[in-house]
Parts: structure tokens; C-alpha cells; sequence
């Protein structure tokens, strides 16, 4: 059996309040497969996004490990973890994080100025990219020329214009109507299944999650297991 | 390319702010160059006076004269080329609004010895055989429309009465920075006119302009003078042209030092007017420079982003501010060239002014810089929405 894409062990993380100290996670553990598509659910506060951000590599743990790719994301300092994103991760955000004042085009190009990709290179992929979600036609649009729906496929295409292994996404449907946010799911089981793209997403919508080949549950730090979901006792995963 | 096309765009999001900004640096910088500008006419006679002339004058103070006698005594010391006087009349020219300064030459030796003012061959011949004739520089003329051949008509201050001249020559400078708003006549018409009204009063100069071979004669020269007429009724003071100017100037040396200060408070105050503005721009796009972070931009690039960004707003307002200050100086110029016969725009003010708009988009971008640079991605990401 192959080694899991991303796995963790032990992960625990809190926030300091003054000189009260706040579990966020406790003692997790879990695997994911390359090519997965997992949906972390939870109440807010549960410490879904901070799992998400841990295992993207823009936070760090107060203990465990997070292997992703072999590689473990706790022992890397600021630098090489920024190195690590540029190329192993792509992020798809709640409010699509675009940078206003430059096309989809150029939105999407962004990531790949931090590589050593020539600027034809560089164009044909944001080409394809922008192609992938639909968007050749918008591609000299500013965000603020593009509806919601076509915001988070810049987005989309944003993340994926590096071919990273792993892409997260912090509630990608969270700010968009029921259509556009189908539309989004439809375009993130696309990029799972046709493009084999590992998927983390969190989300609060259950009609997201059932999109998911896998669904992990938080609260109050724990991984549910599949008993304590259903609502009986059980031992955590 | 990438980099500034971004530095651009982020510029004119707040179309205003940034206009602002710019205009404040632009004023600033424009009155950072005036001041300066101000304070470099203040030191332009000492700036343009020459290594190898002295100045003789009265020991006790410039307001006591010297005897003509000296002059063939002073001619005959070593290294002295040559000897020429003045006084300074102090003539008003129909109200005392118009000043300017009037002396009286011995024309041939004088003129001579400031090759700077550049006169005529006929012009200068006309003045030198003419008692009443008289020596008016090139901005001086103009101002109050003098042509040669007009007459000219001093009131004494100093030397009582109404003195009449007749305008032979108008000298043009060599350099920019000579001065083209000074008035010459004839010492012998003074002097003979005084001998009449107030014989105690004749034949003395204020003071005497000795000019020597080399610069390096200046300070033997200068003591040998000194010590000719020690113990004498009138012992002398003699130091460089230079020094000499500067001895003016040290009268309203406190002036030139607040117009300093004030100059440098100016560019303190955009310093913390731009740092506002980059603190205010830095505060609004934290959450960008937290995506730029997550997708593995580093902090260099978010510094390049605030001082880049900063940069070009000061050096926008900068080059602003010094293409303004040409026709606002000219301007100030003719307005003041009684007070400031040399009101030039130096070299040294326009590097000053950009060396000072680097300095301003360092420093306000420093702290907004180590803001971004500081936050946590995962914080800043939660700033959004």
C-alpha cells in the first residue's frame, strides 16, 4: 500500500488570550490519500480552518507533525515553508482574495512569478488555467467586473495555474449563491477526479460536503469518529 | 515589468490620498528648494569672491575709513599685484525702497581687478573719462529702465546733499552667480566734493582691494599690511574677500540658521505625512499581503511592494516639487533681486531633494513594511471579508 499524501500525527494547536490558553485542536491524528477529496465539517470555533491552515503550511503547530509529501511542514522555518506553498499548494478562500487592481489574467499569473518560467510559458499556462474553469473569455476582467461565481474561479484557477499536488479551500462556496455555488463544487470534482488534484475543504454546507469523497467531523479540537458522529459513543479516529 | 505595472495600479487606488500625498511632497520639496535656495543667495558674495583679492579695512570697524596714503604703501609690499578702493556711499535712489548697493571706485584699478563684471571697451572708456559718469549692473538697469546716457540721481545718506551721475556703462556678470545689481561712480567725485562741504572728511576710502599673485600670498599679504600700519591712527584689519563677505553674514547668522531649520522641519513634517499615508494604505491591504504570503511570496517581496510603492509616491511628488521650483524661484527672483541679486537654483539644492525624497519614501514605508512583513498569514487572511 502506498504512503498517504498528507499525514498527521499528534497535532495540537492553541491560541494564547492574555494568560488564558485556548485548545483549538487536541491530539489529532489522520491520513489522506493522493487524489482525495475531503471535506472537514464543524461548528464554529471546532478548528477546522486551523487544521486547514496547518496543513497548507500558513500556521504553526504547538506539537505533532504534518507530513505532506514525505516532507514534515512542523521543522520548516518561515522561508521554506514559503517556498513549500509556492509549489505544493494552492488556496481557494471564502471571499476569493483577488488582487483588485489586476485582470483575472494577471490575478492568475501571480503565482508563477515565483518561478523561473519564461513569460510565454508563463502566459500559455495561465491560458489553459483560465480555460479549465471557464473564464478564456474574462481574462482582461478585473474582479470587480466579474460576478461572485467568476471571482472564485480566478480563484480556482489561481490555485491551480502551479499544478500543485494539494489544494485547500476555506469555505469556497461561503459568499455565493446556491447557483454559482454549485458551480464551484461542480468545477472542484472536476479538478479531483479529471486532474487527480487532492482536495481539503472546509466547509459549514452539508450539500458541499456530500460532494466530498470523505467527510471528517470536528468539535471542540476532536476528530469525531463515524460512532460519535451517528450520535453514540465510540472511540476518536 | 510585472512588479511596477502592480506599484502603478496600487498607486491610483486611492486617487485622492495619493494626489495628496504627492502634492504635500511637491510643496515641500518646492519650499525645501526655495529656503535653500534663500539661504545659498545669502552666502553668493562669499561664494563668488575671488582666493586672490583682500580686503583692508579699519581696524576699529567698517563705519571708520582709512587714509588714501595707503594705497602706495600697500602697493609697494611683496606679492601684492595690485591696489585699488572703495567706499560705500549708501545713495538712495528716489525712495529708499529701491536700494541697492553704491560704491564709489577708483574705475580703472577696480574694475580691473573683477574681471567677473564684464563691461564694454567703449562703455568702459566713457565711464573712466567721465567724473559723473556712473556703472550700473545688467538687472539694476532694468529695473528701473536706465539707458545709457540717462541721468542718474542719488540721495546722500552718508555723504549729505543730491549727487547726479550720468549712466556710461551697464555691466553684464560672467557667471550667472555674479552680481548684476550694483552701482559704481567715480571715488575723485566724491572726494572732491567732500574736500569742499567737509575737508575733514577727505581723502579717505573705506576700504582697500589688494590683489595678490597667488592664493597662497593671501595670508602673508594680509599680515604684512596689518603690521605696516600698526600703532598707527588707523590700523587695519585685513582678511580675504571671502572672509570678509562672511563677516556680513555673521551678523544674521541666526536668520540663515532658522531659514535652515525651518527648511528641514518642512521635510519632517511630509516625512510623517507620507508615513501616514503608507501606514494607512498598509493597513487596508493586509489581507493582500497575506495571500501574496500564502502563495509563497516572501517578506522581501512584500518590503519591495510598501517601499516600492512609497518610493514612487515621494519621488513623484519630488520631481514635481523641483519642476515647480524653477519658475517659482525665477519668479521670486524678479520680485526680490534688490534683496537677492543672486537667486539661482544650485545643483546641490536639486540633489538635496531627491537624496531628502528617498529619505521620505524609506521612512514611510519602514514601519509600514515591518507591519506586513510581521503578520501571520493565517491573521491576516482572517482580516478579510
Amino acid at each position: 500500500m502506498s504512503s498517504p499524501m498528507v499525514s498527521i500525527r499528534s497535532l495540537s494547536k492553541s491560541y494564547r488570550r492574555g494568560s488564558q490558553i485556548i485548545p483549538v485542536l487536541e491530539e489529532i491524528s489522520f491520513d489522506i490519500a493522493e487524489g482525495e477529496f475531503l471535506a472537514l465539517m464543524g461548528p464554529s470555533g471546532s478548528g477546522k480552518s486551523t487544521l486547514l491552515n496547518l496543513i497548507a503550511g500558513i500556521d504553526q503547530a504547538d506539537s505533532g507533525s504534518i507530513l505532506v509529501n514525505g516532507v514534515d511542514l512542523t521543522r520548516l522555518d518561515d522561508s521554506s515553508l514559503a517556498r513549500w506553498r509556492a509549489g505544493q499548494v494552492g488556496f481557494i478562500f471564502q471571499f476569493y482574495n483577488l488582487i483588485p487592481v489586476l485582470t483575472a489574467f494577471e490575478n492568475v499569473e501571480l503565482p508563477l512569478l515565483l518561478t523561473s518560467m519564461s513569460r510565454r510559458k508563463r502566459h500559455e499556462h495561465v491560458a489553459t488555467a483560465l480555460s479549465v474553469v471557464g473564464l478564456a473569455d474574462r481574462m482582461e476582467h478585473r474582479p470587480s467586473e466579474l460576478s461572485g461565481g467568476q471571482q472564485q474561479r480566478v480563484a480556482i484557477a489561481r490555485a491551480i495555474v502551479t499544478d500543485p499536488s494539494l489544494l485547500v479551500a476555506d469555505e469556497p462556496t461561503g459568499d455565493l449563491d446556491r447557483v454559482s455555488a454549485e458551480e464551484i463544487l461542480q468545477l472542484m470534482e472536476q479538478l479531483n477526479r479529471s486532474f487527480n488534484k487532492t482536495i481539503i475543504m472546509v466547509t459549514h454546507d452539508p450539500r458541499a460536503a456530500e460532494r466530498a469523497r470523505r467527510l471528517l467531523h470536528l468539535e471542540k479540537g476532536l476528530l469525531l469518529s463515524p460512532a460519535q458522529e451517528a450520535g453514540g459513543p465510540g472511540p476518536a479516529l | 515589468m510585472f512588479v511596477f505595472k502592480l506599484l502603478f495600479r496600487n498607486l491610483f487606488r486611492h486617487k485622492l490620498r495619493t494626489l495628496l500625498t504627492v502634492a504635500g511632497i511637491a510643496v515641500a520639496i518646492l519650499s525645501f528648494g526655495l529656503l535653500q535656495t534663500v539661504v545659498a543667495a545669502w552666502y553668493a558674495g562669499a561664494d563668488a569672491s575671488s582666493a586672490t583679492r583682500l580686503i583692508s579695512r579699519n581696524a576699529i570697524s567698517l563705519v571708520f575709513s582709512l587714509p588714501i596714503a595707503y594705497k602706495e604703501r600697500i602697493r609697494q609690499l611683496d606679492g601684492v599685484k595690485g591696489v585699488s578702493y572703495a567706499n560705500w556711499f549708501g545713495g538712495v535712489y528716489i525712495t529708499e525702497k529701491n536700494f541697492f548697493p553704491n560704491f564709489a571706485i577708483e574705475p580703472a584699478s577696480y574694475l580691473a581687478m573683477y574681471p567677473e563684471f564684464i563691461l564694454d571697451e567703449t562703455e568702459l572708456r566713457a565711464f573712466v573719462h567721465d567724473r559723473k559718469g556712473c556703472v550700473a549692473g545688467r538687472k539694476l538697469a532694468e529695473r528701473h529702465g536706465w539707458k545709457i546716457g540717462d541721468a542718474v540721481t542719488l540721495k546722500g545718506t552718508i555723504f549729505p546733499g543730491t549727487w547726479e551721475f550720468t549712466l556710461r556703462g551697464i555691466y553684464r556678470g560672467k557667471q550667472p552667480s555674479t552680481d548684476e545689481g550694483q552701482f559704481f561712480f567715480h571715488w575723485n567725485y566724491l572726494n572732491e566734493s567732500i574736500r569742499k562741504q567737509m575737508p575733514r572728511r577727505s581723502d579717505q576710502v573705506g576700504i582697500f582691494l589688494i590683489e595678490v599673485a597667488h592664493p597662497t600670498l593671501a595670508a602673508p599679504v594680509a599680515q604684512a599690511v596689518d603690521t605696516l600700519f600698526k600703532n598707527s591712527l588707523a590700523e587695519t584689519l585685513t582678511e580675504t574677500e571671502k572672509a570678509f563677505q562672511l563677516s556680513f553674514i555673521a551678523m544674521t547668522e541666526a536668520i540663515v540658521v532658522a531659514i535652515r531649520i525651518v527648511s528641514y522641519l518642512v521635510i519632517v513634517i511630509i516625512m510623517a505625512v507620507a508615513a501616514n499615508t503608507m501606514a494607512m494604505t498598509a493597513r487596508e491591504r493586509i489581507g493582500e499581503y497575506a495571500v501574496f504570503k500564502a502563495m509563497g511570496f516572501g517578506w522581501w517581496h512584500i518590503c519591495g511592494m510598501v517601499f516600492g510603492e512609497s518610493l514612487l509616491i515621494a519621488l513623484t511628488g519630488c520631481l514635481l516639487g523641483i519642476a515647480l521650483t524653477f519658475p517659482v524661484a525665477a519668479a521670486f527672483a524678479a520680485k526680490l533681486d534688490q534683496f537677492f541679486p543672486v537667486f539661482l537654483v544650485e545643483h546641490g539644492t536639486i540633489w538635496l531633494d531627491l537624496l531628502l525624497s528617498l529619505l521620505v519614501g524609506t521612512v514611510a514605508g519602514i514601519f509600514p513594511a515591518w507591519r506586513a512583513v510581521r503578520i501571520r498569514v493565517a491573521d491576516g487572511l482572517r482580516r478579510i471579508g
